[in-house]
């Protein structure tokens, strides 16, 4: 079945990863800017970055038939130093306008800290400036809950587009508190943390199908980047008709996606 | 939609394995020479809250809730760039 696979590191993964999620019917997919896994010593370790995410990556995709697009920004690990994440944050105007580049994410907080939080503050003016939707990592496990709720207050306080707003990482817990304040929602299928297929479902059973998206975020770690496609098996196997299924992997991350000037099918 | 006991069907075996999962960490814990920490009464905290979750809360949420930290003010710096798994109240060792 056809899908779009919105939050994946690629730049983490095999060529074999590839071949796979093509085969199963993956025609599109996103890449984050994020953590390498470790803190990278200097801004020009994020211009390097940033030509992987525009310029080898989709090239690579390409070859398995995929469309590659990207986000950008400092993500929240590395943006506890102020002085180096505005050093990063300047290179963002020189990679926005790149055919593949679809907007500032994923920005948000980790350890939920004051300076996380002002760098979180100056990327929604990036977005706001260039016009561009905002994608947002919610912190860790016992961090998401208040994570979650100092990213809405400063979402409020920015006065942002909350249809071109995608909060990612929602578990039972937050999902309710995002999808109430009128933004979109994603969830992360991981074997060991965040929603296994069967929490995803119950969440999408619970809140609904509309302005929710789910996905692999396949990295580094432990992560499957056939998450999302196994879910949407076991969401037949929970009787959900094939056109329920369609709308959450493929009709719903498509329609938020198509805010983004630079994203087509 | 399928029935309760369709669930069951689909459901029940994985969630019993879980469940023996979960006493034999616990037994585990018992076992083992040395101290627990905070995450011990965390978890604890937890399974009693997935039993009686408060009024308008599942019990996901309630063991979500159990485990988050509450306060409402950005901490002053990252002392560690990972999450435990549990809120560490009152900073315990």
């Amino acid at each position: 079945m056809k899908y779009i696979e919105p939050h994946a590191h690629m730049v983490s993964r095999t060529t074999a990863d590839y071949q796979a999620i093509a085969q199963v019917g993956c025609e599109a997919l996103c890449e984050p800017a994020f953590w390498a896994g470790f803190d990278r010593a200097s801004a020009q370790g994020f211009y390097d970055y940033y030509r992987q995410l525009t310029e080898y990556e989709p090239a690579r995709a390409a070859k398995f038939g995929i469309k590659h697009f990207c986000w950008l920004c400092i993500n929240p690990k590395e943006a506890e130093d102020p002085v180096f994440a505005r050093e990063v944050m300047s290179l963002i105007p020189d990679f926005i306008d790149r055919p593949n580049v679809l907007g500032i994410g994923e920005i948000g907080l980790n350890k939920n800290t004051k300076n996380e939080l002002i760098i979180f503050e100056e990327h929604l003016e990036i977005a706001k400036k260039f016009d561009r939707p905002i994608l947002i990592h919610t912190p860790h496990l016992e961090d998401k809950l208040k994570g979650t709720r100092l990213i809405l207050d400063a979402l409020k306080n920015a006065n942002v587009d909350r249809d071109r707003v995608i909060i990612d990482h929602v578990e039972e817990h937050t999902a309710p508190l995002v999808l109430n304040e009128g933004y979109w929602a994603g969830m992360t299928l991981y074997p060991e943390s965040k929603c296994s297929p069967a929490r995803a479902i119950d969440i999408l059973e619970t809140f609904g199908m509309e302005r929710i998206w789910m996905n692999s975020s396949c990295d580094w770690g432990i992560s499957d980047p056939l998450a999302v496609i196994k879910c949407a098996l076991e969401m037949k196997t929970r009787q959900h008709s094939a056109e329920i299924i369609e709308k959450v992997i493929y009709d719903n991350p498509k329609a938020f996606l198509s805010q983004c000037p630079n994203f087509s099918l | 939609m399928p029935t309760k006991k369709d669930i069951q069907d689909l459901y029940f075996m994985d969630s019993r394995f879980k469940l023996l999962e979960i006493a034999s960490f616990l037994d585990r814990i018992d076992r083992h020479d040395g101290q627990a920490d905070f995450r011990h009464p965390a978890f604890m905290k937890a399974l009693k809250a997935m039993q009686n979750p408060p009024e308008g809360t599942t019990r996901a949420q309630a063991v979500h809730l159990a485990l988050s930290d509450h306060s409402t003010e950005p901490a002053e710096a990252a002392t560690i760039q990972f999450a435990l798994g549990a809120h560490n109240e009152g900073g315990q060792p």
